[in-house]
């Protein structure tokens, strides 16, 4: 059935009376489709960064190389806080699917925190790496570093303001079909950030330092 | 002061060329009529109410095909003032910035502001009514992928006189494109109207895939969709695959141009082929993108028009899936003498041709569909069977240029811009034409005038032969693409005046065809809700169809069912019986996608002009619209049973 926006929650008990209608679509389920589909399309985008990545790859112009500038013990920091805060994201959707409200605020809210200090960690690095001389305009190499785990950044720092505005509309409306989808969406979406920055972290740092 | 401010002025508005003092006068005196006729008529609520907030697929889809249609005329005019400029050798009509300036624009409107919506109006127009769904499944995305193409289109026109026109070519290949070469704002409009036009064709296809997966009627199992649903469904999975590709590719040139990157530079490690293949892996796949709902177009009104039904059908989905799969391994064929190697460029060579046989599969099954059918001659056929022959010679000549060797012969030169247009205006152009003769009724309610329609065609036709097959000589005997203007010694002249006079029959057919549509709207003639005799669900409502287009939704246990229906209650039989009306659920109208995709227009047009003082505000209203749709949470309400009801007793006492 056509509709767009949230589900009103009004109307829900009388959608729930249709259900037995083939006309009657499952809007949360579709909207599900919508972001798994979504995620297939950002899979192309970094993997085309990826691509560009790896042909670019050695390309410093005689300038800083990678394993002269990467500290390694920040970026494992970083990815064991990425990777705790997709567990706490998982949390977060058991407590939900319990019905726990201020369980799954709590989580969310510290998935969020973790995020947040993924990406303020990844600022340092990047001021770090530009007071060491390598800028995004320094060689074809650090134009295709900076982009790559940049928009990986820009990624997790989109998904905060997205969770934030999530936790908010729960304290509104409590758990229910729309919230609940919003919140697998987001949990969703978490985790495929999550595996991107292995692939970062692989081929990006590991091979980079080696 | 007063000097600064001529000095920006002089800086910021396209001066010097007549031609566009002309444009800039005519753009004010347009903007002056329309803002007075919608003042004096009183008719602001009304366009903000049913067009600038609708959520409606058929209200976009109309607004999609407006949009192209002016679009193509602007493209049009490029291209005459292109054809002009070459009717005689050392002809100084337009100065080589200013032809460069026209080849781009003419390239980018025609595919991205010209192909692209007049698709996505088709897509939206017949694709709920023809899987008998009341709307697209996300309603509000719809609206915002129609705005973010609007808005990028315009943005990057306002470029005719603003700042000035792009002039890299209409993919803008570095190191040309680059700060280095073309430190103009002429990149960056190309940049920003193509990014954002492009997000929303991204969302578009997302909102299709499912759409068709998820919301067909009762009973219509995949196998039995219309096979323009599955050629819809084939061209928005590969939107889903290709389009990322082009967001990260002009990405990576705005970095490059503004950052001072260097990702396709010929310093510092860049790789300018880098771009090259990046901007092919996007752009050979966005030919098929576009020419497979034309497939779909054409399969509809073969059946329709030969009264049987489709030949093939196992076989035309299994063509229309393996070209979307295929267009994905085929893009080096754009530069074979880039220098990758013989065994690269085989590989790309035979894939090339791999695609000719599922294409030629489809050839044979129009041709078997028509073969001892009752076959009448509308205007819609007569496009689809002057479609055909114009397409196998455009498709044999693909193939010719497929063979690596002979392509180091062939490459941008007039055989290439003769071949490309064959398969675009033969293949691309033709099928939205049909499909729009073809499915006019359904969307106004009213039938065009046939006759001219006729003269339509027939200038159309004739002039696109005078106009290119000259060219394939032309690129034979040497001439290059992009050439400006030519010596009386080359020998190029009577060609070049031939495609001249081809080019301006085909403008004379637009004309005719913009008479056609004022003709038949004067003259109005009511068109029932069945005027072909169709064989699909969009034809079982009236026309044009109600709000929620069906009252009850039909079970589809054929392929064609409304035709099977028709069949059924020929032969005596009952009709199938119609379930009770319920209440429809349908999505509120918003403003939020009008507003988000301006906003997104302020920060493009910002960062054109390095102005972070507008892009920034732009970006965060980009980003407030967001929020605010994500805490709407009532946004959807139900249209009662009596007014059903009401609706479709008023629609049958018209028909």
């Amino acid at each position: 059935m056509a509709q767009s926006g949230n589900h009103s929650i009004a109307n829900s008990s009388h959608g729930h009376g249709h259900a037995h209608d083939d006309g009657h679509h499952d809007l949360e389920a579709l909207r599900m489709m919508g972001f798994w589909i979504f995620l297939i399309t950002d899979c192309i985008l970094f993997g085309t960064l990826f691509a560009t990545y790896v042909v670019l790859n050695g390309n410093t112009a005689g300038g800083p190389t990678p394993s002269e500038l990467f500290e390694m013990p920040g970026v494992i920091a970083e990815t064991f806080i990425l990777l705790t805060s997709s567990f706490t994201s998982g949390l977060a959707v058991l407590c939900m699917n319990r019905g726990d409200r201020k369980g799954l605020i709590i989580w969310l809210a510290i998935t969020a925190l973790l995020g947040a200090s993924f990406v303020s960690l990844e600022v340092t690095e990047f001021v770090k790496l530009v007071h060491e001389g390598a800028a995004i305009s320094t060689s074809a190499y650090w134009s295709a570093f900076f982009t790559l785990v940049g928009t990986h950044g820009l990624h997790v720092s989109i998904g905060l303001v997205w969770m934030i505005s999530i936790m908010i509309q729960l304290g509104r409306h409590g758990i229910n079909s729309v919230t609940k989808r919003k919140v697998n969406i987001v949990s969703l979406y978490w985790h495929f950030l999550d595996v991107v920055w292995i692939f970062v972290f692989t081929i990006v740092y590991m091979m980079g330092v080696m | 002061m007063l000097d600064n401010i001529k000095d920006f002025a002089s800086d910021f508005f396209v001066t010097g060329d007549p031609l566009i003092y002309g444009a800039d006068v005519s753009i004010g005196l347009t903007m002056i009529a329309v803002v007075f006729a919608l003042t004096y008529f009183k008719k602001w609520n009304w366009l903000w109410k049913d067009w600038l907030t609708t959520v409606d697929h058929k209200r976009i889809g109309i607004m999609y095909v407006i949009a192209a249609l002016l679009m193509l005329f602007r493209g049009g005019v490029d291209a005459l003032l292109m054809r002009t400029q070459l009717a005689v050798p050392d002809s100084d009509f337009l100065s080589p910035e200013h032809y460069n300036q026209i080849f781009t624009t003419h390239g980018v409107i025609m595919i991205l502001f010209m192909a692209m919506p007049l698709m996505f109006g088709l897509f939206n127009l017949v694709i709920p009514l023809q899987i008998g769904a009341r709307d697209v499944a996300f309603p509000f995305l719809n609206s915002l992928s129609f705005w973010l193409f609007f808005f990028g289109a315009m943005l990057f026109n306002v470029s005719f006189v603003i700042g000035g026109s792009p002039d890299a070519g209409w993919l803008s290949y570095p190191p040309l494109s680059e700060m280095s070469h073309s430190p103009g704002v002429g990149q960056d409009f190309y940049i920003w109207g193509i990014q954002i036009s492009g997000i929303g064709s991204l969302m578009t296809g997302i909102n299709f895939v499912v759409t068709i997966l998820k919301m067909r009627t009762p009973g219509m199992k995949l196998m039995k969709m219309p096979m323009f649903t599955w050629s819809v469904l084939s061209s928005s999975l590969t939107i889903l695959l290709a389009f990322p590709i082009l967001t990260v590719t002009l990405a990576l040139l705005f970095i490059d141009r503004y950052f001072g990157a260097h990702f396709f530079t010929l310093d510092s490690g860049g790789n300018p082929m880098m771009y090259i293949n990046l901007i092919w892996m996007w752009g050979h796949p966005e030919v098929y993108i576009i020419v497979l709902p034309a497939f779909g177009i054409f399969s509809e009104i073969v059946a329709t028009f030969s009264k049987k039904r489709l030949f093939g059908y196992k076989s035309m989905v299994f063509a229309l899936m393996s070209i979307s799969l295929f267009s994905f391994f085929t893009w080096a064929h754009h530069f074979f003498t880039m220098g990758s190697g013989a065994n690269v460029n085989i590989f790309f060579a035979i894939t090339t041709m791999i695609i000719a046989i599922p294409t030629g599969v489809k050839v044979f099954n129009w041709l078997f569909t028509m073969f001892r059918g009752r076959i009448s001659f509308p205007t819609p056929m007569l496009w689809t069977v002057a479609f055909i022959p114009c397409f196998i010679v455009g498709g044999m000549t693909g193939v010719l240029l497929s063979v690596a060797p002979a392509d180091f012969q062939f490459h941008n030169s007039y055989f290439l811009i003769a071949h490309f247009h064959q398969v675009i205006i033969g293949g691309v152009a033709f099928g939205f034409f049909a499909g729009l003769y073809y499915w006019w009724p359904k969307v106004f309610g009213f039938t065009l005038n046939e006759r001219l329609g006729k003269w339509a065609f027939w200038t159309w036709n004739i002039g696109f032969y005078v106009c290119f097959m000259p060219q394939y000589v032309l690129g034979l005997m040497g001439m290059t693409r992009r050439l400006s203007t030519y010596g009386w010694d080359k020998g190029w002249y009577e060609l070049n005046l031939t495609s001249t006079i081809g080019g301006f029959l085909m403008g004379i057919g637009f004309l005719f065809q913009v008479w056609q549509i004022l003709h038949s709207i004067k003259f109005m003639k009511r068109a029932t809700g069945d005027p072909w005799g169709g064989r699909t669900l969009e034809w079982s409502i009236p026309s044009p169809a109600p709000l929620y287009n069906f009252a009850t939704l039909p079970q589809a246990d054929e392929k064609d069912p409304w035709w099977e229906e028709k069949t059924r209650i020929a032969d005596g039989h009952a009709p199938l019986p119609k379930p009770k009306l319920e209440p429809i659920h349908m999505p509120k109208n918003s403003g939020i996608p009008f507003v988000m995709s301006s906003f997104w227009f302020v920060a493009g047009f910002g960062l054109v002009f390095d102005w972070l003082w507008m892009a920034i505000p732009g970006f965060v209203g980009v980003a407030v619209c967001m929020l605010v749709h994500s805490f709407r949470y009532k946004t959807d309400y139900y249209i009662p049973v009596d007014e059903i009801e009401r609706t479709e007793a008023a629609a049958r006492r018209n028909v």
